[in-house]
């Protein structure tokens, strides 16, 4: 593709092969609202930019939008979480976490609202440049006691933590891939669990373990790898906390190097979880991380932010060598 | 001590609860917005025997469920952890919002400090509140007229105060915090406005009852007292 710098509108996803589906967290809301007459959807002006439109058509007497208020947002969700509701908040995760921390960490966790935080433009998910992307969420969400922590990774998991995390008791801060989101994870076989690893590949040499929008690209990087002679495991983790510990270090022990991939910064995410589950466990293995570096990124098209700061199946696929001294 | 005869007129004479079932689902809600007069609250649900009464000696002490904030997984009756400022109205417009979803009639009564206000987030909460019609909402400002550092006049001025919840949609009232029979009247009538959430302003003393403190701000969340001070205290209270 060219990169002429294009600054990408808000949300608009890279192109993808296969197939996709529009709008996944919406519809699966919508979906839950009718079995579940307690679920309620509340956002702080960003309902189309979220998603929640389709939750919002179906039940609009169930749908509220608080204005640009993420303080009021997290607050009015921990009120109907302490009154009954399901609250789904939407907003961006980076006013999610920046503006509405203590909101989040006193308002919901400390008080024990099972509000759920739906967050839009992930790390490199959008060109708006440092003020919108969520680069240092995950670890600002796992930081809080008692709050679950998920970064899906297709339309497939979007739509089946959605449901999941209703019965979470507690609060819940899952991001969100919005508009046309591909599928990658077969939704016939494909059972997410909160909290739990999905062994997506099995390796003998390297495990890369990613989670988010990275895990499609660790797939595709095992398919070049094996291809190359390397027998790479993918190790995906839905749920950055409570963080399946036992799932890394049992296959780091059958592996010789792991490779970690995140949209995320590299400390206080998933390659910091990492690292602390093979410490604590006595499994020395060597660590390669691809994932964002310590900085604010600047605007540009997705495809060339995700390519300079390495969010690829190529640079996943260079990590792996590297780690295996290749 | 300036929002004791506040939350006494609730607790006797217009909320809801009961005691041995503190989850309640029709329950009225009070939430202490601001948390660090948590041991008026204690008090007060302890006398209406939320917990025994023993356990207000055990305020502030290791392994109390009582502490210097009010915690909701901890104490009966404690429906909201508060302490960090400006999240009870913004709680109070959820509770609200839920209970007309549910077409229930319960209150729900927000009690703020006047220094807490100052928080941006009360005037986000406060836009929300009018926008829904919430009536069934109502905040109470214990406007002692003293924060942590001082006069809020001079910290940073809350004046015109019931022109400003005015403004933000609310009916307003302004009541002596510490007439029994007014805040009866004020508190038991509200919603004043039924399109409306209700304000009440209280005019009230920092540390009403203790001649010595009241008034002066040096005794806003003062510890560590010499006997003869606690002494006096007693003294005063007697």
């Amino acid at each position: 593709m060219a990169e002429r710098g294009r600054t990408l509108a808000m949300g608009e996803q890279e192109a993808v092969a296969g197939t996709a589906i529009e709008a996944p967290f919406g519809r699966a809301l919508a979906a839950l609202g009718r079995t579940r007459p307690e679920v309620v959807g509340v956002t702080a002006d960003l309902g189309k930019y979220t998603d929640i439109h389709p939750f919002r058509d179906a039940f609009p007497d169930r749908y509220f939008n608080v204005g640009m208020a993420e303080q009021n947002l997290i607050a009015v969700g921990a009120g109907l979480a302490k009154t009954g509701k399901i609250a789904y908040c939407t907003t961006y995760g980076v006013f999610a976490t920046r503006r509405a921390y203590d909101f989040i960490a006193i308002a919901c966790a400390h008080s024990r609202a099972a509000v759920k935080i739906v967050a839009g433009l992930p790390g490199l998910t959008t060109g708006y440049g440092g003020t919108h992307q969520a680069i240092e969420d995950l670890a600002l969400a796992a930081m809080i006691p008692g709050l679950t922590v998920i970064d899906p990774c297709d339309a497939t998991e979007i739509m089946q933590a959605t449901a999941a995390i209703a019965d979470v008791d507690g609060p819940v801060y899952m991001r969100l891939q919005r508009a046309q989101v591909p599928v990658v994870l077969d939704a016939q076989r494909y059972r997410f669990a909160v909290g739990k690893a999905a062994l997506l590949r099995d390796g003998a040499d390297v495990a890369i373990v990613a989670t988010g929008i990275m895990t499609p690209r660790a797939i595709e990087a095992a398919g070049a790898l094996a291809a190359a002679g390397v027998s790479a495991a993918v190790l995906h983790m839905p749920t950055i906390k409570p963080f399946d510990r036992d799932a890394v270090a049992s296959l780091a022990a059958r592996t010789r190097a792991v490779v970690t991939a995140e949209n995320h910064v590299m400390r206080g995410g998933l390659a910091s979880l990492v690292a602390e589950a093979l410490f604590d466990a006595g499994v020395a293995r060597r660590l390669e991380r691809i994932g964002i570096p310590d900085q604010f990124v600047e605007c540009g098209s997705v495809p060339h932010l995700q390519k300079k700061y390495g969010l690829t199946t190529d640079a996943i696929v260079a990590a792996a060598k590297r780690s295996l001294g290749a | 001590m300036s929002l004791v005869e506040i939350l006494r007129v609730l607790y006797d004479d217009v909320l809801r609860y009961r005691p041995e079932d503190p989850a309640w689902p029709d329950r009225d809600r009070l939430i202490l917005s601001k948390g660090h007069g948590c041991l008026a609250l204690y008090a007060m649900l302890a006398d209406k025997g939320f917990f025994p009464v023993e356990a207000l000696d055990s305020f502030c002490r290791r392994d109390s469920i009582l502490g210097g904030h009010p915690e909701a997984a901890k104490v009966p009756g404690v429906e909201a952890s508060t302490g960090a400022l400006g999240h009870g109205l913004s709680l109070g417009v959820g509770m609200a919002l839920a209970a007309r979803a549910r077409t229930r009639d319960h209150r729900i009564v927000v009690v703020m400090g006047d220094g807490e206000i100052q928080e941006g987030s009360v005037w986000e909460a406060a836009m929300s509140a009018s926008k829904h019609r919430l009536s069934n909402l109502t905040a109470v400002i214990d406007y002692n007229k003293l924060q942590s550092a001082g006069p809020t006049r001079e910290i940073l001025d809350l004046e015109p105060i019931t022109d400003k919840f005015r403004a933000f949609g609310f009916a307003t009232v302004e009541v002596d915090g510490h007439d029994i029979d007014a805040l009866r009247s004020v508190l038991g009538r509200a919603p004043v406005d039924s399109a409306k959430p209700t304000a009440v302003i209280a005019h009230t003393i920092k540390g009403k009852g203790i001649a010595f403190a009241e008034g002066d701000a040096n005794w806003h969340h003062k510890s560590r007292l010499p006997p003869e001070i606690t002494a006096a205290l007693y003294a005063a209270l007697a």
